[in-house]
């Protein structure tokens, strides 16, 4: 797929605190009645990474993005965003460094009842200090990434489910935030269009150096982030010279009985030892 | 058991008397809320006309059928006992306080618990399953404010309105039948009903619709971001919603009479 070209755009950097992490995980434990779905968890996500989150259904892994969010709160541990402790932030508090954030739900959550531009324009219309002008600039900049400028007057149940999709993406990405969380982006698409999303993904990496947590079934969508970059002059996805795979920000990290049993690279993954790793990427 | 039996969870007393103390903790916690983002910006006048549309001018033809033919019906069946008496002509007298202290606030409030509450309910209810309410919290967005709010404010100012149509037609209604039906002369039904109401019985009449909208939107709106489990739960969550807000305003109609009648003495 290629994508038009678009004004880069350097996102505003909060404070970074705690060694340069966008997002820090630390002794997290969280358990919903019996059942433990993160057992003192640990890791971080540095500052332009990409990070794809795996792990078998109801191992906790969209937990975590809900967590970072702060739409849930662990049992104990701390999480730290952009610096900040977001287990002891009110609401109130959250609501403002949730604006640093985007996310693009697994069924993408869009509002069924408001266009595609208000979709879209919903943050920067809430914001209440942009212009109409400049919101509807921004909206369209945001759709063109996407590749879906022409259904800015649609419904999302007009659109199908990539579509609507990438609009989530579109959403996610209008403010330029900091963070992206992406729950399951290509789960339940065609191969075609989880490419698209893929390169998508790999383009606000590469272009916008925005750190994303991803948390994903696909591990084929994660090895093609891991050897593709983003070639801003021919303005599409392309595959790495062979050996400098790790020069993209890219890592792993694996989710087992509530446990972290992997977090490094691409490199590091090829070469572990562990049985169900090697099982699971097999 | 057999195959197939579907097997039933039973809970502890005290689990249902613990889920049943948090439902209404959760219940407290938004009503305060929904009062509190009144004096916090921004205020959403807007989403606020928006609701007020919809649950003002969409439930008028409902109020203004339901609220002529309970004043016509309370007209014609108190007709026969009044004139046993050889009382007919307190007829006006009854309609209008029937109508203004109690049946106008109380079937207004109904009619619009049925058609809002539960709107309410399966609006929200929706946009919760499917993650749209998670979503607008992840946009920086307070849902309470953004949604809870607007709705609130709507029913509380539209039901006071709704609730003087409901009277008025009530009265027109009372009218009909004793003009069209009993004979009775309307000039003297009309100045009957204006002389017979006091400022007690105005004072009563007004208050039930602020408290009847407020228990409407709060109760709608609860079941609808409390709602659970896919399409379902949705249902579930827009019954329980009229249920609840219908039995409530009949239960806050008897205290509130009966605290007025401390406050204010019988008429």
């Amino acid at each position: 797929m290629s994508a038009p070209t678009l004004p880069l755009q350097t996102p505003a950097i909060a404070v970074k605190e705690r060694g340069r992490e966008a997002i820090r995980f630390e002794n997290v434990t969280l358990a919903f009645d019996d059942k433990v779905v993160l057992d003192n968890i640990s890791f971080g996500l540095p500052h332009g990474e990409t990070k794809a989150v795996f792990g078998v259904a109801g191992s906790g892994k969209s937990t975590i993005l809900k967590l970072a969010l702060g739409l849930m709160k662990p049992d104990s541990g701390r999480i730290y965003v952009l610096g900040q402790d977001v287990t002891q932030m009110s609401e109130n508090e959250l609501f403002d460094l949730r604006r640093q954030i985007g996310m693009v739900f697994q069924e993408s959550a869009l509002f069924d009842s408001r266009t595609v531009r208000e979709n879209v324009a919903f943050r920067l219309m809430e914001e209440g200090t942009v212009s109409d002008d400049e919101i509807e600039r921004r909206v369209r900049e945001a759709l063109s990434f996407v590749e879906l400028e022409r259904t800015v007057d649609m419904f999302p149940s007009e659109l199908s489910g990539g579509m609507r999709r990438r609009v989530a993406i579109a959403r996610a990405i209008v403010t330029q935030p900091e963070i992206l969380l992406y729950d399951s982006p290509t789960g339940g698409l065609d191969p075609v269009t989880s490419t698209t999303i893929v390169e998508l993904i790999v383009k606000q990496r590469d272009v916008y150096k925005t750190s994303s947590l991803m948390v994903t079934h696909r591990l084929q969508d994660a090895f093609i982030m891991a050897t593709h970059y983003f070639d801003r002059t021919a303005n599409k996805m392309l595959a790495l010279p062979k050996g400098v795979h790790c020069e993209v920000p890219m890592a792993f990290l694996i989710l087992r009985d509530g446990k972290v049993i992997f977090d490094g690279d691409l490199d590091e993954l090829a070469r572990t030892r562990d049985e169900y790793i090697r099982e699971y990427i097999a | 058991m057999a195959a197939g039996d579907i097997q039933i969870p039973l809970r502890s007393p005290a689990e249902f008397a613990k889920e049943k103390v948090k439902a209404l903790q959760d219940y407290a916690l938004l009503v305060g809320q929904s009062l509190a983002n009144l004096f916090r910006r921004p205020l959403y006048v807007t989403d606020m006309i928006q609701q007020a549309d919809l649950i003002g001018v969409g439930s008028l033809p409902i109020v203004i059928l339901t609220g002529g033919f309970t004043g016509a019906v309370l007209a014609l069946n108190s007709a026969s006992t009044l004139s046993r008496f050889g009382s007919l002509t307190l007829i006006a007298q009854l309609v209008s306080v029937g109508m203004v202290t109690e049946l106008g606030p109380v079937i207004t409030g109904l009619m619009v618990a049925g058609r809002n509450s539960s709107g309410m309910a399966s609006e929200l209810g929706s946009m919760t399953v499917t993650e749209q309410i998670d979503a607008m919290r992840a946009l920086g967005t307070d849902p309470t404010k953004k949604l809870v709010t607007p709705r609130v404010v709507a029913t509380v100012v539209m039901l006071f309105f709704l609730t003087i149509i409901s009277d008025l037609l009530g009265l027109v209604g009372g009218n009909m039948v004793s003009s069209l039906l009993l004979g009775l002369d309307s000039r003297q039904y009309w100045t009957s009903a204006w002389q017979s109401l006091v400022w007690r019985d105005v004072t009563t009449g007004l208050i039930k619709p602020v408290l009847f909208g407020f228990v409407i939107s709060t109760v709608g709106c609860y079941f609808g971001m409390s709602t659970r489990g896919g399409t379902q739960g949705v249902g579930r969550s827009t019954t329980q919603a009229v249920v609840v807000a219908s039995v409530l305003i009949l239960v806050v109609d008897f205290f509130v009479t009966k605290l007025l009648i401390a406050l204010l003495g019988y008429r």
